[in-house]
């Protein structure tokens, strides 16, 4: 019951702060100069086609009323129909392409874990030694190689030079292709994961309970998973749901490396087209993602740390 | 290592372009992607261009766009974070909300559409839609630096010599914060650089100057015929970053023992 009250708050929250970004875009977007129906329509129209598609779009009401029908729209009709592709909501347009973008987010946050964690461990428990160094530079350097640098290199190792994985491309589906795309984009947060995770575990472990731990006779590995890396979790709990904005926006980056189709292509084209509902229900959707996400790490911390309980 | 690294970078970004030796844009269509030779030192890209000449001239572009931007930034994080936190009350309940939210949307989709939206974007827009984001990193260090030093006791004292509100904050409080917010700034002008580069690579850089990251663009075109551009770009935005986040570790190490 109290879990429910808490999750029904931060939800309300949530909310608030979506409506609160979808307000700002709005804004910035319909201040900015410049007439869309320059870009929607070609060249040889003429005054009265343009007029007529500003009447259509709304484009020549106040932007008062302006705002109200896009609150309208968000909540009865998917946010309106796209101005490029008519036929479709715009949210219709972006629940299409949502789906690759969040396979691509999650399978790089996987890889981001998969690689830390045992280079966290294995730093941690060799303080000072050379294994520690190795994995304290590997780790500066996932951070600092840029992502666009990393994907055309890893093509040309794993593509070209030693063909394993299928050359990038839209027509590239399956699992194959995933590889290098979430190594692309997850080795920057992995080399931040892997920094924060030996900190957190070289605290952990002078800690007394650890030693208690080790004095009942528990084996080191034991010692190690339940006891170290569970408390450990926390801080790195807060850096990876703080890395994921940086994920999204790195997304778009790495989609367009790896020509793939996803909510960064669809943004990129719906901004240079000024396909301004699709652009709307393309920073609504992240919005709402990185919202979802924030509370359900808030709720792992409870499950990882029992000393944490949910509260306001 | 660190150091060195920023002073290459910080010395090609100024004296970089009267060295080069073709204009960044000058075309040469006879050698178009060629190999390294004596007359092009890094071989040719597109249209004949010079590789080294535009490595150069990106050096500058990410210089001139990563300090001001950077400027921007602090100036604006500082007044907003720092002021709300020596204010307090409602404005600072507000500012850490606003700043909280910012942090949580995707900055790199803020910079695209500012850019996206501008008709013919230039260096102005570029520095422009970096700042829009870049202050919310400094408004928290600002804000948090300013909330640990407002009771210490020298803050007391100042104000119980009668010092106005404006002279405490800049005299006594804002003096004080400023090794972390240096730290921060290092890290920031890295971040910036990729950005930039992120940026250009998408398309959506200052058409008419040459960047790395149109540069890196134009290499994963044509990365089966000729490597060489990417690698070029690539090497070069990664050794400035890298440059930058070394010298942030150790300006943290000296400046901030706090953190270490």
């Amino acid at each position: 019951m109290k879990l429910a009250g808490y999750l029904l708050r931060r939800l309300a929250s949530g909310a608030l702060t979506v409506l609160a970004v979808a307000t700002l875009c709005f804004v910035t977007l319909h201040a900015l100069p410049g007439d869309p129906t320059d870009v929607l329509l070609d060249e040889t129209a003429g005054p009265e086609a343009r007029e007529a598609l500003r009447h259509a779009l709304h484009l020549d009401a106040p932007i008062a009323s302006r705002y109200e029908i896009f609150l309208r729209e968000a909540v009865f009709s998917g946010m309106g129909r796209s101005w490029a592709h008519p036929d479709r909501s715009a949210v219709a347009a972006v629940l299409e392409v949502w789906p690759h973008t969040a396979a691509l987010a999650a399978s790089a946050m996987l890889v981001a874990w998969v690689i830390a964690v045992p280079m966290a461990l294995l730093a941690a428990t060799r303080p000072g030694t050379r294994t520690d160094a190795a994995v304290g530079v590997a780790s500066l350097l996932g951070m600092a190689l840029p992502s666009l640098w990393v994907g055309p290199m890893l093509v040309l190792a794993f593509c070209v030079a030693l063909p394993w994985l299928p050359f990038p491309g839209p027509d590239a589906s399956g699992p194959a292709s995933m590889v290098l795309p979430s190594l692309t984009l997850g080795a920057g947060m992995a080399g931040i994961l892997t920094r924060m995770g030996r900190g957190a575990l070289r605290e952990v472990l002078r800690e007394p309970y650890v030693q208690t731990a080790r004095a009942k006779g528990l084996s080191e590995p034991v010692v190690l998973v339940k006891h170290a890396l569970r408390s450990a979790m926390v801080p790195l709990l807060t850096v990876g749901g703080s890395q994921l904005s940086a994920l999204l926006g790195g997304a778009v980056v790495t989609e367009r490396i790896f020509d793939r189709v996803g909510l960064g292509s669809l943004f990129l084209d719906s901004l240079l087209r000024r396909d301004i509902p699709v652009v709307m229900a393309c920073v609504v959707g992240v919005a709402v993602t990185v919202v979802l996400v924030q509370i359900a790490v808030d709720l792992a911390y409870a499950v990882v740390d029992p000393r944490i309980r949910v509260s306001a | 290592m660190g150091l060195p690294l920023v002073g290459a970078f910080a010395l090609l970004a100024v004296v970089g372009p009267w060295l080069a030796p073709y204009a960044p844009t000058a075309i040469d269509l006879a050698h178009d992607l060629e190999g390294p030779s004596r007359a092009h030192w890094l071989g040719t890209g597109d249209n004949g261009v010079d590789v080294l000449s535009v490595l150069l001239a990106g050096a500058r572009l990410a210089g001139e766009v990563s300090v001001a931007a950077v400027l921007i930034s602090v100036t604006v994080g500082v007044v907003l974070g720092g002021g709300a936190a020596f204010v307090g009350g409602r404005v600072d309940g507000w500012v850490a909300r606003v700043t909280d939210a910012a942090q949580s949307f995707p900055s790199l989709i803020v910079n695209m559409a500012v850019l996206a939206l501008a008709t013919r974007p230039g260096v102005g827009h570029l520095i422009a839609a970096l700042s829009i984001t870049g202050w919310v990193g400094y408004a928290r260090v600002a804000r948090a630096e300013v909330l640990r030093l407002r009771e210490r006791e020298f803050v007391t004292a100042a104000r119980a010599l009668g010092a106005s509100g404006s002279r405490v904050f800049f005299r006594h409080v804002l003096p004080n914060a400023t090794g972390p917010l240096m730290v921060q700034a290092t890290f920031g002008l890295g971040a910036t650089v990729l950005a930039e580069a992120s940026l250009s690579f998408l398309g959506l850089g200052p058409g008419a100057s040459a960047s790395w990251g149109a540069l890196l663009d134009q290499g994963t075109a044509h990365l089966l015929q000729t490597p060489r551009l990417a690698v070029c770009a690539g090497v070069a935005i990664t050794a400035t970053v890298l440059g930058l986040n070394l010298t942030g570790d150790w300006l943290r190490d000296r400046l901030d023992p706090r953190e270490g």
